[in-house]
């Protein structure tokens, strides 16, 4: 019998053939700043991992060393079953704070099943465990599942291994929408063009992506449902369509259209029906973003001579401004727990991206480079997803939103631009 | 060729199974297929390929018809004089052939927001479209757009590419 993995990846290959296009490579991770205090954790390698096609203990312990909020501690190469309670005196000795101990075993269908727990180190009691039912092929996935449930169990925030993130990587003449995992692997091309494609957007249950596409020859605002490849145009009136933002219900997109004059922002289905004008200004008004509350929309607009960040309620409303420090600070990003806004502004001539505290609205500028653009949250709130250049390329990097932590994907040809961090698997 | 590619997302979407199981221990939670049958998949699709003929008149190198390009000063939506006689021989053409359309694609320098680029770059297209209409073209005869900073014609940081991009450029009907 085939496997659908096989299967699948046969039908990857045709596609790639068919298109005649070079298979394109994965990005990878590389950390460049870490916690200060990073969270001392033994992941010990699971007893007969070598049912699995690679090792499902090197990706957990991957996504932990990556996020920068914990230092692996060395466990040894004897696996450390399930079901064995692990030996607390030498882990305390070793300084693990933390265990995690698994198994993998064989379970009917050809699936395996992949068990774990994890222990705090220095009350010697369980944290919980879990299991999951596999194909072999899908070790990364169960991988980042185990990771997210250590993580969410050390740090009370939700993991976001097992998410996907979407990125435009553009080689030679050619634009392609694609998405991966949120480690880089697993590259699946959506969209491929000739002509440009920018400001992806996830719809809030992860199966659509808004985006802009040159393809006609001027920017038209796609909804693309990505398990069928599924288009629709959701705006493409007389003039430029833009900036597409999704409601936090997702019946609604914020788009900016030039259909009445100058870039102003207007609400519509998804289908592209229900046009509302949502804010009137003499000037340029783009980038809008929902609130996660759906209380406010936050947008870019040189109303008061330079491009700053302002904010209208969702309902309509006065317009109110929210940054007011520099000439120019432009695609603002609320978090998902609404207390902070990530956004770009540019220091010196460099465009860096900063956040802001809501509340206090006090500000800090995260990095210290010079063409950052187009900041995405990761859906737990902790990292921020920016594309940047390095070596004359456009890679992606991520920052914590503390600014200790910094990641930097890059693949090995192109540049790599436009991130959209998607959401939390349901 | 893209409904084979969609059939076969279907086929593969269908065989990768989505089985859930029940967790053994003391958490529960879906099992990792859910999320590669579900959303997991992503099928694959051609977006259009360029085509269009050209109108003879307008590409004789000879006839100003077939200059195409309106710079601009930096952060200016203003119509240099230098650019003045290439938009009068526009709009006398558009008066001459009502029924002519055509596409003004604005553009921008790369320094900076994307979508606002793009924002700025309408101005500059919208700046042209103005300029056509107020020496007698009809509305209807023209669509202006932005390209934003996607499509340079000159891809240094220099200052010098940096004018190169920042430009309206005038497209026929059948020309995009």
């Amino acid at each position: 019998m085939i496997k659908p993995a096989d299967f699948s990846r046969f039908l990857t290959t045709v596609a790639l053939l068919a298109s005649s296009l070079a298979a394109h490579a994965q990005l990878s991770i590389e950390i460049t700043g870490a916690g200060a205090n990073r969270y001392p954790v033994a992941i010990a390698t699971f007893e007969n991992e070598g049912a699995l096609p690679r090792s499902v203990t090197e990706v957990v312990r991957g996504d932990l060393e990556r996020s920068g909020l914990f230092s692996l501690v060395e466990m040894g190469p004897t696996p450390v079953g399930e079901s064995t309670t692990p030996d607390f005196a030498h882990l305390k000795y070793k300084g693990a704070d933390a265990v995690a101990v698994g198994s993998v075993a064989a379970a009917e269908g050809g699936r395996l099943e992949v068990r774990f727990r994890l222990y705090d180190v220095q009350k010697q009691v369980s944290l919980g465990g879990m299991s999951f039912r596999t194909l072999p092929n899908q070790y990364r996935a169960t991988g980042h599942r185990v990771a997210d449930y250590i993580y969410e169990k050390l740090t009370g925030l939700p993991g976001v291994f097992a998410t996907r993130i979407a990125y435009v990587q553009k080689i030679g003449s050619r634009y392609e929408l694609q998405i991966a995992d949120a480690d880089g692997q697993n590259a699946q091309t959506a969209l491929a063009s000739r002509e440009p494609i920018i400001s992806p957007a996830w719809s809030p249950d992860g199966g659509r992506l808004a985006y802009v596409s040159f393809e006609a020859k001027k920017p038209v605002v796609y909804v693309h449902t990505l398990a069928t490849g599924t288009r629709q145009v959701a705006a493409n009136f007389r003039g430029s369509n833009s900036a597409p933002a999704w409601s936090p219900d997702g019946n609604r997109l914020a788009v900016v259209l030039t259909k009445d004059g100058q870039s102003q922002i207007y609400s519509l289905n998804a289908d592209g029906s229900g046009v509302q004008r949502l804010a009137s200004s003499s000037g340029i008004d783009t980038e809008p973003a929902w609130s996660a509350d759906g209380q406010w929309i936050y947008f870019t607009s040189d109303r008061g001579g330079s491009p700053q960040v302002y904010r209208i309620p969702s309902s309509g409303g006065d317009a109110q401004r929210v940054t007011f420090e520099g000439s120019y600070n432009v695609t603002p990003r609320p978090s998902s727990d609404g207390k902070s806004l990530a956004y770009i502004t540019r220091n010196n001539g460099r465009f860096q991206v900063a956040v802001m505290d809501l509340a206090s609205r006090q500000s800090a500028v995260l990095t210290d480079s010079n063409r950052d653009e187009s900041p995405s949250f990761a859906p737990n709130g902790r990292m921020i997803l920016y594309a940047t250049e390095s070596g004359g390329r456009g890679v992606l990097a991520a920052v914590s939103v503390d600014g200790r932590v910094k990641q930097r994907l890059s693949g090995q040809a192109g540049d790599v631009r436009e991130p959209a961090w998607g959401p939390l698997p349901r | 060729m893209r409904t084979t590619l969609i059939a076969s997302a279907l086929l593969a979407a269908l065989v990768a199974g989505c089985s859930s199981t029940p967790m053994s221990d003391s958490t529960s939670g879906a099992s990792v297929e859910d999320r590669g049958a579900g959303s997991g998949s992503v099928a694959r699709v051609e977006a259009g390929q360029p085509g269009g003929t050209g109108i003879a008149a307008l590409k004789d190198p000879k006839n100003i018809l077939s200059k195409r390009d309106v710079f601009f000063d930096f952060d200016s939506y203003t119509i240099r004089d230098e650019a003045k006689p290439l938009v009068e021989a526009h709009a006398r053409f558009l008066v001459a052939n009502p029924t002519m359309k055509v596409l003004i694609q604005g553009n921008a320098d790369e320094r900076g927001s994307r979508e606002y680029n793009l924002a700025l770059g309408q101005k500059r297209a919208d700046a042209v479209k103005k300029a056509l209409v107020l020496l007698g073209a009809k509305d209807g005869q023209i669509e202006s757009v932005s390209l934003g900073e996607e499509k340079p014609r000159c891809t240094a940081s220099t200052e010098d590419c940096y004018a190169q991009n920042r430009r309206g450029e005038i497209l026929y009907s059948g020309e995009f």
